[in-house]
């Protein structure tokens, strides 16, 4: 089953900082040993794409669940929280 | 910000208004940090809270106009397999009678806002798009305030609540908690889902304002550890599934694709039919249970709610431990604060008040909870399928004699779960809910 994670993403609301909030330690490590890559799947907002050869962080759609942080094997994700008011906007909750 | 404060409380939730709630009504001077825009912003949860837990807080939280969804009259548990499943439920008069509000469904964002609301016209003040950066700590390591992302940001108190919830960077930064390892944590993604209120009366078989909350174990969660739910709110359905983050890295599984393939089952897919998504968001929930409890308190701060790992899985509880911890957090301080001791030592009496607390308690009785399910993944991969097929079989009318049948059904049972197997896991879980 293929699902759009787009498409649920889009009916969130979010305020978006110009700054990530996210980032990848060091890049090459991601590739250099790293088979697994476990950032592409576990995230439920899909915030780490393959991209050519390397890990991109679209940190907008980020849900600030902090999975990536104890789920990287390498601890390699620098992850704090949006700057105050920014990010997910939950209307539900 | 120089001003300095008895209290300074770090999140919104449950736990933390509850605190302050109790503080301010007593006229301690209490500040709450909120990194959303507003109480609830950045909160989720499945949908349920308790009414017993809300009145020691607000006893008349009814007639102050507590957001409530739906009452809920009727609980359900499934266990399903991957075409269909068992159900069992329990309705009671009661519940919409002498147990009213006993268990209801809450939206976190308007609950939590309310809740706030209440603490703030009590006397506490509450800041929001704040976001708690560090602890300040003086010389002997004492914590005695916060630092936040404000420009001149530093706070003092001469108390800090940590109700930062499950996923806390601070506590990862500053060890008042060790980070979660992903076996101890549940990833949980949710749904709100949008349909009339007349729809969910019919399709759960409820009045107006009644609701009913359902728990589904089995194939549902593709062989992982996890549980998925379904609750009803007044014109919307929380529809949920989450599983042991360490079993999602291992197989690979994404999230929104599990609850996508949940929302098709046989059995949820009528219930959701023509409703429109809403709003869709992901969490963590405690699961180690009494052994990933950390230190509650410390020189100077105290921790509570799902910062405090405080869940009871087997019964779905976290929200009203959140707010008995927050409530015993509020006791511990008054009494520090008349004693002028905000050492590891003054503080104890929260310790001590949770341990006698049925918090504390259950989550010792569930103590094995965790591992059980851990070590028994069948009741997730083998069993649904197994169980499925012996009440096929039994209900399926095609002139077979039934002994034939029920042989046939425990000769599959012992094929699909040796009889050791079985004998562990009647023992196990034995142990698990004793």
């Amino acid at each position: 089953m293929s699902v759009k994670v787009e498409d649920k993403l889009f009916l969130n609301r979010f305020r978006v900082d110009e700054e990530s909030h996210l980032g990848l330690i060091d890049y090459s490590l991601c590739t250099r040993e790293c088979p697994d890559q476990p950032c592409l799947y576990i995230c439920p907002a899909n915030v780490y794409r393959l991209e050519a050869d390397r890990i991109s962080v679209n940190y907008e759609g980020c849900l600030e669940c902090g999975t990536c942080r104890i789920g990287c094997p390498h601890f390699n994700i620098e992850w704090r929280f949006p700057k105050g008011g920014y990010g997910v906007r939950h209307k539900f909750g | 910000m120089n001003e300095s404060f008895d209290v300074a409380i770090v999140g919104a939730g449950p736990a933390g208004i509850s605190t302050a709630c109790i503080l301010a009504e007593s006229g301690v001077k209490t500040i709450v940090l909120e990194r959303g825009e507003y109480p609830g912003s950045k909160n989720m949860f499945g949908g349920v809270l308790y009414g017993h837990d809300l009145a020691q807080i607000l006893p008349d939280y009814v007639q102050r106009g507590c957001p409530v969804e739906r009452n809920i009259v009727e609980s359900r548990i499934w266990y399903l397999s991957e075409d269909g499943g068992y159900q069992l439920g329990y309705r009671d008069r009661a519940f919409d009678d002498e147990l009213k509000f006993n268990v209801f469904t809450v939206a976190r964002a308007k609950f939590d806002r309310w809740f706030a609301d209440q603490a703030a016209q009590k006397g506490a003040l509450v800041i929001c798009s704040t976001v708690v950066t560090d602890l300040l700590r003086d010389g002997s390591g004492k914590v005695i305030g916060v630092r936040t992302d404000r420009p001149e940001g530093d706070l003092r108190a001469s108390v800090v609540l940590l109700s930062d919830g499950i996923n806390s960077p601070l506590a990862a930064k500053t060890g008042f908690r060790p980070e979660p390892k992903p076996e101890n944590v549940a990833l949980a993604v949710k749904e709100t889902i949008a349909l009339p209120e007349e729809v969910i009366d019919e399709r759960f078989n409820v009045g107006p304002g009644q609701g009913v909350t359902t728990e589904i174990l089995g194939e549902v969660t593709l062989g992982m550890n996890g549980v998925a739910f379904l609750y009803t709110n007044k014109a919307s359905l929380s529809v949920g599934i989450g599983a042991n983050l360490a079993d999602f890295a291992a197989r690979r599984v994404k999230p929104y694709e599990m609850l996508e393939r949940f929302k098709a089952h046989p059995m949820v897919a009528p219930l959701i039919k023509a409703g429109k998504p809403r709003e869709y968001l992901a969490h963590w929930l405690p699961e180690g249970g009494y052994d990933a409890i950390p230190q509650l308190c410390g020189d100077g701060f105290l921790v509570a709610g799902d910062s405090a790992m405080l869940f009871n899985a087997p019964h779905r509880e976290g929200s009203n431990l959140a707010m008995a911890s927050g409530r015993l957090a509020a006791e511990a301080i008054m009494e520090a604060l008349q004693r002028g001791d905000f050492s590891r030592r003054g503080l104890a009496g929260y310790s001590a008040r949770l341990e006698s607390s049925f918090v504390i308690q259950d989550l010792k009785k569930y103590r094995h909870f965790p591992g059980f399910l851990g070590r028994h993944h069948e009741i997730f991969t083998t069993l649904p399928g197994a169980a499925a097929a012996a009440a096929r079989e039994m209900i399926r009318v095609d002139g077979v004699p039934k002994r034939r049948k029920q042989q046939s059904i425990l000769r599959n049972l012992r094929r699909r779960l040796p009889l050791l197997d079985w004998i562990r896991l009647l023992w196990d879980g034995w142990r698990a809910f004793r």
